[in-house]
């Protein structure tokens, strides 16, 4: 059942795909935001999920148990700097949002349109 | 009209990732590599830490922690400018 | 504004400072437990956004510095910076530290074995500078944002 041992995969793919609807199909800066981390944490997830190996234990020598293999820990390495980018990435969006706010009054972006000086 | 094209091109993006994900290598069965077993091998001996993880990103690809350490400053300074860069 | 209740802000004082200890055993022990410089960092971010719930955004200013966080987080990032030219005989981010007798210098017995804080050399160190880096960054941005909202409320609420 190939459908049912994928299933990080296919997590990886809703989420994803969740993201995207949010992007396109919502008007609320807020609720844009929150597609952009969705995203993002989708990405995350299919990076951590590559490096499984079946029955291993995390890479880690303290207190471990005897004669068992460790996962690659590559991947990890690699999310731990992604999640702090997707940090910096929310504060900016966010920091954007409610300095329209100030200027136009409103967060509707069918609303906040035209250059104002 | 713009949201019903919208719709059928979410809908097959989401079809051809989930083609994707179906057919790819089953998870737990990663593609055997060289690089991280050399690094599960020789953690202790050359860094002398007991954290694999750790002994990755601080020792032997130090430069991607430093270029993320400048990340994480460049977006302070970009929040501090929008809140307090236009008052005089 | 109404405060929040008495039993809500006793809670929160006292749990404040369980929250810094725990985060600073997560970045010093990153060498040997699951954990480190990032991990460390943003749990005692989370135990500023606690206080900035609880008591709003003036008292919270009050209490945390904006300036001398700031000052904290450029000293960690220099910190960091320096740490790692002091290796440049042999190479960038050269760990001269480790298995010899000084600062960090226990060998780790290979395999399996109770961890020991004292080995690792220079990595300790750097996640130590990492993580006031990181603590630094957090408690400024959030602290910058709430202050721009909260001046946005105080000039509705007089017009």
């Amino acid at each position: 059942m190939v459908v049912v041992n994928n299933f990080p995969f296919i997590t990886v793919v809703i989420l994803i795909s969740l993201g995207i609807y949010t992007l396109i199909f919502k008007k609320n800066l807020l609720k844009i935001a929150i597609g952009i981390i969705l995203m993002g944490n989708g990405v995350n997830l299919f990076l951590v999920s590559l490096g499984y190996r079946h029955e291993s234990i995390a890479p880690i020598y303290t207190n471990a148990p005897e004669e068992t293999s460790m996962v690659m820990p590559t991947a990890q390495a690699l999310t731990l700097t992604n999640i702090v980018i997707g940090l910096a990435t929310t504060a900016l969006i966010l920091s954007l949002a409610v300095a329209i706010y100030k200027h136009y009054g409103t967060l509707d972006t069918d609303k906040a349109r035209r250059l104002r000086g | 009209m713009k949201k019903t094209f919208f719709a059928v091109a979410l809908i097959l993006l989401f079809a051809f990732l989930m083609t994707i994900a179906i057919q790819m290598r089953l998870f737990g069965e990663p593609v055997a590599s060289q690089m991280d077993d050399y690094f599960i091998e020789n953690v202790q001996a050359e860094t002398g830490v007991n954290n694999v993880v750790t002994g990755i990103l601080f020792d032997y690809r130090g430069f991607d922690t430093l270029g993320e350490a400048t990340v994480l400053f460049t977006a302070v300074v970009g929040v501090t400018v929008v809140f307090k860069g236009a008052l005089k | 504004m109404k405060q929040m209740s008495r039993v809500v802000r006793t809670i929160s004082s006292l749990t404040f400072g369980y929250i810094v200890i725990f985060g600073f055993y997560v970045i010093i022990y990153g060498h040997v437990t699951p954990g480190g410089g990032f991990q460390g960092g943003v749990v005692v971010a989370s135990a500023f956004a606690l206080l900035l719930v609880v008591y709003g955004h003036n008292k919270t200013e009050e209490f945390l510095n904006t300036n001398l966080l700031s000052f904290a987080e450029s000293t960690g990032l220099i910190l960091f910076i320096a740490l790692a030219f002091m290796g440049l005989g042999v190479s960038f981010f050269y760990n001269f530290l480790t298995n010899s007798g000084g600062l960090f210098g226990h060998t780790p017995v290979s395999g399996v074995n109770p961890g020991d804080v004292y080995t690792g050399g220079l990595i300790p160190l750097m996640e130590l500078a990492v993580g006031l880096e990181v603590l630094s960054a957090m408690g400024v941005i959030i602290l910058v944002i709430s202050g721009g909202a909260a001046s946005i409320k105080k000039k509705k609420e007089k017009s």
